[in-house]
C-alpha cells in the first residue's frame, strides 16, 4: 500500500525542490563578482538536464548529445553572423527548432538499435556534424569559429554582452526554469511514465501495446530541442563559438556530469554540474598541472563507491534513516 | 604515391588498430564491460617501450617483451581490485569508473614524463627501405605488417584451435550456458582482459611512429578503436582484423587525397554499415 501511495504522490511539488532555485537566485546577491561561473554552470545544468531526458527516463544511452548542443550553439551564431538576426529569445527558438528537428531525424534512423552500435552511431552523428562544421568554413567559422558575435538588448530593454554578467545571470537562470518547468512536467506525466516503461521493461511495454519507437524518437526530439537551447545560450553568453561545443569532450563530460550527480532523478544535472564544475575550477587553479589527476581518481570514486551518483547516497541515506522512523 | 605503396601505408595503420583493438573486442563480448579506458593501456605500454629503448637502451624485442609484460601485469591488478566490483553494476557506472581511469592515467603520463610527443628510436634493421621485389618501402611498415599477420594467424589459432579459445568462443555466444557447463567465465575474463591489455601494449608501441605517442593519445583514438569493435563485431577476432584493415587503409587513403573531409568519410560509412548490419559486419545475428 506505502509503494502504491509513493508512486501516486511522487509527481507532487516537494517543500525540498524549493532549494536550488532559491539557492541559484541568492548566489546572485552573494556572489556578484563569480556571475560569469554562474552562467556557465546554469547553461551546464540545462545540458544535462536535456540529457537525463532520454538517458535517465527512456534509457537510451548515447555518447553523442553534443551534438544538439552544438546545433544549436551554430544556429545561434550563424544567425547572428550572417542574418543579422540576434534578438536572443527567438534566436533560442530557432536553436531549439534546428536541434529539435535534427534530433527528430535522427533519432527516427538510430532508435532501431541499442546497446554498443546505438553508443557508436550517436558518437559517429556527432562526428559527422562536428566535420561538417570543420568544412563549412565560409559559414561556420571552420575550425577557427565565430568570435565577436553581438546581441540586442533582451526584450529590447537589458543590455547584453559579456561584460553584462547579471543580466545573463538572471536571463539563463529564467530559460533554465522554463525549461525544467516543461521537463518535470513531462517526466510525471503518461508519456514519461510510458519512457520509464520503456526503460525498465521493453519487452512488457511491447506486449500491451505501447507505441515504443515513436515514444523514443519523441522523448529524442525533445531532449534535442532542450540541448539546442543550452548551445544557443552558451552562443549568446559568450558572444562566440566554436569546434569545441560539438566534441567528444563535451558530449564525454555532460554525460560524467548527469552520472555523477545522479540520472533519472531531475535533480542530478543540478548537483552533477555544481560538483564537477567545481571540482574541476578547484583543480584547476591549486594543481593546473595534475587537476584531471583528482578529477579522473574522483570520478573512480564515485563510480565504485556511490552508484546512481550523488543523489543516489543521499537517497540510500535518508532512507536507512527515514526507514527506521517509518517502519 | 601509387596503387602498391598507399595500400602497404594503409596496411600498417590498419595492423596497429587491430593490435591495439582485438583485446577491447574481446572483453567486451565476453563481459559486456564498457572499457573507456583501453587506449590508456596502449599508451602505457607505448610509453614503458618507447622510454625504455631510449633511457635503459634495451633492444626493440626486448623492450616490446617489457611492455607486454608490465601492462598485462598492471591490467591484472586492475581488473581484480577495481573492475570485477562494477561487473554488475549498470553499463553508466562503468563508462564513469573507465573515463575516470582514462583521466588518471592521462594526468599521471604527464606529471611523471610530461606532455610532449614521444618518439621510438628504430633500431638499425628496421630503418630505411625495404626491397619488396615489386616495391621498395619502408622497413619498419612492411615489419608492421608481417609483425600484424603473424598475430592475427597465431590469435586466430589460439581461438579457433585449442581449448581456451573454444572457452571464450562459447561465453562470448552464451555466457549463461557456458558457465553451467562448468566454464569459470570470471578467470577466463581476467587472463584474456591480461593478454588483450598486452597486445594493446604493444600495439601503442609499434603504433607511436604511426598514430603518435603523446597522453592525450586514450581519448584521441577511442572513437576510432571503438569503430574497429563496432564494425567487426564483438569478440570475433577475425572480424576485427577486417575491420581495422578496412578502417586503416581507407584513413590512410583518405588522408592523401581528401586531407580534409576524410574522417567524415569514415564516420559516415560507419554510419551506414552499422545501420545495415547492426552487429557488425562479422559480428552473430542475435534475435
Amino acid at each position: 500500500m506505502r509503494a502504491v501511495l509513493e508512486l501516486a504522490g511522487r509527481h507532487r511539488l516537494r517543500a525540498w525542490e524549493a532549494l536550488p532555485w532559491a539557492a541559484a537566485l541568492a548566489a546572485f546577491f552573494v556572489f556578484p563578482n563569480h556571475l560569469a561561473f554562474g552562467t556557465q554552470l546554469l547553461i551546464t545544468v540545462l545540458f544535462a538536464l536535456s540529457l537525463d531526458l532520454v538517458l535517465g527516463y527512456a534509457g537510451i544511452v548515447t555518447l553523442g548529445h553534443a551534438a544538439f548542443f552544438g546545433a544549436g550553439a551554430y544556429t545561434v551564431g550563424m544567425l547572428a553572423q550572417h542574418l543579422g538576426w540576434n534578438e536572443p529569445l527567438s534566436s533560442l527558438a530557432a536553436a531549439a527548432l534546428v536541434a529539435g528537428a535534427i534530433g527528430l531525424a535522427s533519432g527516427l534512423v538510430l532508435l532501431r538499435t541499442h546497446g554498443l552500435t546505438l553508443l557508436m552511431l550517436t558518437l559517429c552523428t556527432m562526428a559527422l556534424l562536428e566535420e561538417a562544421a570543420n568544412m563549412g568554413a565560409r559559414y561556420t567559422g571552420g575550425f577557427d569559429g565565430m568570435p565577436g558575435l553581438g546581441f540586442q538588448p533582451l526584450l529590447g530593454i537589458f543590455p547584453f554582452d559579456v561584460l553584462f554578467f547579471r543580466s545573463q545571470y538572471l536571463y539563463a537562470l529564467a530559460v533554465l526554469f522554463a525549461c525544467f518547468v516543461v521537463v518535470r512536467v513531462l517526466v510525471y506525466s503518461p508519456f514519461g511514465q510510458s519512457l520509464t516503461g520503456i526503460r525498465e521493461n521493453l519487452l512488457r511495454m511491447h506486449a500491451v501495446g505501447a507505441p515504443v519507437r515513436a515514444r523514443l524518437v519523441l522523448a529524442y526530439a525533445i531532449s534535442a530541442a532542450l540541448a539546442g537551447v543550452a548551445g544557443g545560450l552558451f552562443t549568446q553568453a559568450n558572444a562566440f563559438v566554436n569546434l569545441a561545443v560539438l566534441g567528444l569532450d563535451r558530449a564525454a563530460g555532460v554525460l560524467i556530469i548527469l552520472i555523477l550527480g545522479g540520472y533519472g532523478r531531475l535533480y542530478g544535472a543540478f548537483v552533477g554540474a555544481l560538483a564537477y564544475l567545481l571540482l574541476e575550477h578547484a583543480l584547476a587553479k591549486a594543481y593546473p598541472t595534475a587537476w584531471q589527476l583528482g578529477l579522473g581518481l574522483a570520478l573512480m570514486a564515485v563510480a565504485l563507491y556511490a552508484r546512481n551518483g550523488i543523489l543516489g547516497i543521499a537517497a540510500s541515506l535518508h532512507r536507512r534513516l527515514g526507514g527506521r522512523r517509518a517502519a | 604515391m601509387d596503387v602498391a605503396s598507399v595500400l602497404l601505408g594503409g596496411f600498417a595503420a590498419g595492423m596497429v588498430l587491430f593490435i591495439v583493438s582485438v583485446g577491447l573486442s574481446v572483453t567486451l563480448g565476453l563481459m559486456g564491460f564498457v572499457n573507456l579506458a583501453h587506449g590508456g593501456f596502449a599508451m602505457l605500454g607505448g610509453y614503458a617501450i618507447a622510454l625504455s629503448m631510449r633511457e635503459w637502451g634495451l633492444p626493440f624485442p626486448a623492450a616490446l617483451a617489457l611492455g607486454f609484460a608490465s601492462v598485462a601485469a598492471l591490467s591484472v591488478v586492475l581488473e581484480r581490485l577495481l573492475y570485477a566490483r562494477l561487473y554488475r553494476a549498470s553499463e553508466l557506472d562503468q563508462v564513469l569508473f573507465t573515463i575516470g581511469l582514462a583521466f588518471v592515467m592521462i594526468a599521471s603520463v604527464t606529471l611523471a614524463v610530461g606532455p610532449e610527443t614521444q618518439t621510438l628510436v628504430l633500431p638499425e634493421w628496421l630503418r630505411g627501405q625495404a626491397d619488396l621485389g615489386f616495391i621498395k618501402y619502408r622497413s619498419y611498415s612492411v615489419a608492421v605488417i608481417v609483425a600484424g599477420v603473424v598475430l592475427a594467424l597465431a590469435l586466430w589459432l589460439g581461438f579457433e584451435r585449442t581449448r581456451y579459445g573454444a572457452r571464450i568462443r562459447a561465453a562470448v555466444d552464451n555466457r549463461r550456458m557456458a558457465e553451467s557447463l562448468g566454464v569459470d567465465v570470471q578467470r577466463l575474463f581476467t587472463v584474456t582482459f591480461a593478454i588483450g591489455s598486452g597486445l594493446a601494449a604493444v600495439g601503442g608501441g609499434i603504433g607511436a611512429e604511426i598514430l603518435g605517442l603523446d597522453p592525450q593519445y586514450p581519448l584521441r583514438y577511442l572513437a576510432y578503436f571503438l569503430i574497429v569493435v563496432a564494425v567487426g563485431g564483438l569478440g570475433r577476432v577475425t572480424g576485427v582484423f577486417f575491420s581495422a584493415l578496412l578502417i586503416g587503409v581507407l584513413d590512410f587513403v583518405l588522408k592523401i587525397y581528401f586531407p580534409k573531409g576524410g574522417a567524415m568519410f569514415i564516420y559516415a560509412l560507419t554510419l551506414a554499415l552499422l545501420l545495415w548490419r547492426p552487429q557488425g559486419l562479422f559480428g552473430k545475428r542475435t534475435a
